[in-house]
């Protein structure tokens, strides 16, 4: 059988301190394919960022601990050097981040920025580097852009900031791009201008993209699958439909409710998940989200609280759906979420 | 760019206008002046003397239109009209014409204010020139390196010794320096201050480097830790893993992308403290008997010289205040957001 393009195989990351281990992300292991979409949902702390990371090989000059297997287009990247892993950093995978004025440099003109992107993984000249630029800053709608090539970060606004961004990840038509919390900072408005914006250039470059969000209204826009994470865990994983229509994990289950609603009834509630993220240091036993989990009690011999449960497949689906819970039938939770307002 | 330069050397001789004033307020109004300056063997006649030199007998306001006269035009002495053109008949000699810009004139030395400073400054620029090379070269190269290795030996005994050198009083390392680099171990010549006239480059250069060593290793000590700080927090900021993440060698993401936001804020520290200097470093220059502005200040202050006091305090101000002016200017040209927001 071949290979997916992209194969993330039980990768773990651990960062030591003088407390203890951070379990930063323990086992987790997903696909993706060329032109396809993979959103990583999950609360602050919850190790979306930490694993991407592992991908783009972030983690090597820090004491991070990594394990597992990651394979990109036939290659597993962890056991590369460094020097090769240097290569394909920005070139073959490429990243944008969170915050765009903070990531990019204030002193540097963004032209010379993204450039240097550019003339890192190629042979050219610096005026060649230079048009291409200027063509990339077009292609991402920055009007203007052989001027605009030669001003700094603070001149541009938000939403522009987050389009010199990609016009960098994508410099080198990168196969696998991850987007790091890409609209997170910005504007409502400006947000869906970015996403529309990756989409297209998605399907333009073919790229194999994977965003990174704890906004249930992204993943619903633009994700083919989504894998939600939990405490450095994959604890619900599956087609965008199916994760967002059939929740199977009491934790999906109470991100898709504490989604406030503009369209439904003012007077609804916001029904946020209980408590708080868990301790990556000393994670609670059993299955982490067992403390803020309403159906925990409906598990008998209190299992959550003692066994870990397996990923496995949700019952009667041809699709992958995998489910990381003790509860038997998610009919228990008692709700039908489709009802609830139509986040797909 | 050009009218922001120009708008802070206006800001600046405002300032150094401003300075002028308050110094000559504070030295020169309270009390009987005369009387302080007049300190040992004194008389009536003596104190009338003084007075009338200085010119301490006038209003303030007079006074101080006449020491702006003598930064403008040149003054003569002394300022009373009468004693002066008394003293034209019988002691010509004591009568004198400070050419603009007049500092003052100090009595007890029998020389203007302006001869005095000039003769002290090429030797206490020479030092400071020749510490500020030593500290910001060294600071900073030993400070970049204990931040490249952060936590580990290299760095755990560079803060260390830091610490131990920056504890030390300049006034040991001086004498420590004198003692065993220079008297014993014989590696430097007794250090005698040279003009480059004079030694040469080199002859200059080895005369100052023991001094310039005491005074530099303090600060180079600071410059470490601060260097190491600054590196560290700029090597951990969301753009140093843009750096990284475009697949940047580690040494173009350490030397140009970290260097540069880390030294940024060490010029305007570097152009203060180098300001500071030139107002004489009073310790080192009496361990080695280096007759600059700090030996000079400490001279004056013995013996309540007034005038030299005011002259050097207006000098030491200047100084700072053209260090800002040219930290500002510099500042504006290697961080776009200033120079862009005016």
């Amino acid at each position: 059988m071949k290979k997916p393009f992209l194969s993330v195989e039980n990768l773990v990351v651990h960062f030591p301190t003088s407390d203890g281990i951070i379990q930063a992300t323990n086992g987790l292991s997903y696909t993706l394919e060329r032109g396809k979409t993979l959103g990583i949902v999950g609360e602050s702390g919850s190790g979306k960022s930490v694993s991407s990371s592992a991908i783009m090989g972030l983690h090597r000059n820090t004491n991070a601990q990594v394990s597992g297997e990651i394979w990109l287009d036939g290659t597993e990247l962890l056991s590369l050097s460094d020097r090769d892993m240097q290569a394909r950093r920005g070139n073959e995978i490429a990243m944008i981040f969170q915050d765009p004025l903070s990531s990019l440099h204030p002193y540097f003109r963004i032209g010379d920025q993204i450039a240097e992107a550019y003339l890192v993984h190629n042979q050219v000249s610096k005026s060649d580097a230079r048009k291409r630029t200027i063509e990339m800053l077009d292609r991402v709608g920055i009007p203007n852009p052989d001027r605009r090539v030669d001003d700094y970060p603070h001149q541009f606004s938000g939403g522009m900031r987050q389009r010199v961004m990609i016009a960098m990840a994508l410099i080198n038509d990168p196969a696998l791009l991850i987007a790091d919390e890409p609209t997170t900072a910005l504007d409502v408005t400006v947000q869906a201008q970015i996403l529309d914006l990756l989409q297209d250039l998605q399907r333009e470059f073919n790229t194999a993209l994977i965003i990174i969000t704890h906004d249930l209204g992204v993943i619903a826009e633009v994700a083919d699958d989504v894998l939600v994470m939990y405490a450095g865990r994959a604890v619900e994983y599956g087609s965008a439909a199916d994760v967002l229509l059939k929740p199977a994990m009491p934790y999906t289950f109470g991100l898709i409710q504490s989604v406030p609603e503009v369209s439904g009834p003012v007077d609804r509630p916001l029904r946020p998940i209980p408590g708080n993220p868990p301790s990556l240091l000393n994670p609670p036993s059993g299955c982490s989200f067992h403390p803020r989990c309403a159906f925990a009690d409906l598990v008998p011999n209190s299992s959550c609280t003692t066994d870990l449960p397996e990923l496995e497949q949700v019952g009667g689906g041809k699709s992958v759906h995998l489910k990381r819970c003790h509860l038997a039938d998610t009919k228990l939770m008692n709700v039908d979420v489709a009802a609830q307002g139509d986040h797909a | 760019m050009f009218a922001f330069a120009l708008r802070r050397i206006l800001v600046g001789i405002a300032m150094l206008l401003a300075m002028v004033f308050v110094t000559f307020v504070l030295f020169f109004a309270p009390g009987n002046p005369a009387e302080n300056m007049c300190t040992k063997y004194c008389t009536p006649e003596k104190i009338q003397q003084i007075s009338q030199t200085y010119g301490f007998d006038q209003p303030v306001t007079t006074q101080f239109g006449l020491f702006m006269k003598g930064l403008v035009v040149g003054r003569d002495y002394p300022v009373n009209d009468e004693y002066r053109a008394q003293l034209e008949k019988s002691n010509p000699d004591l009568v004198i014409h400070c050419a603009a810009p007049c500092l003052g004139y100090s009595l007890k030395q029998s020389a203007s204010v302006n001869e005095l400073i000039g003769e002290a400054a090429p030797i206490t620029i020479s030092l400071a020139v020749a510490a500020f090379v030593l500290w910001i070269v060294f600071g900073i190269l030993f400070g970049v390196i204990a931040a490249i290795f952060q936590g580990r030996w290299l760095d755990r005994g560079l803060v260390g010794i830091t610490l131990v050198v920056y504890a030390l009083p300049t006034f040991f390392i001086g004498v420590f320096l004198l003692q065993y680099a220079s008297i014993k171990w014989k590696i430097f010549a007794y250090p005698r201050y040279e003009s480059i006239a004079d030694g040469g480059l080199f002859g200059w250069a080895m005369g100052l480097a023991l001094p310039a060593l005491t005074l530099a290793l303090f600060y180079m000590a600071a410059y470490v830790r601060i260097t190491r700080a600054y590196v560290l927090e700029s090597m951990s900021e969301d753009y140093i893993r843009t750096a990284r993440a475009k697949g940047l060698p580690e040494r173009v993401v350490l030397f140009k992308h970290g260097l540069r936001a880390a030294l940024t804020p060490l010029l305007s520290m570097a152009g203060l403290d180098f300001a500071a200097l030139l107002a004489g470093a009073i310790i080192t220059e009496s361990v080695f008997n280096y007759a600059g502005m700090g030996m000079l200040a400490v001279t004056a202050n013995k013996d309540y010289d007034l005038p030299i006091l005011v002259g050097l305090v207006i000098v030491a101000g200047a100084a700072v205040i053209v260090m800002n002016i040219i930290v500002d200017i510099l500042y504006a040209y290697v961080d776009p957001r200033v120079r862009m927001s005016k």
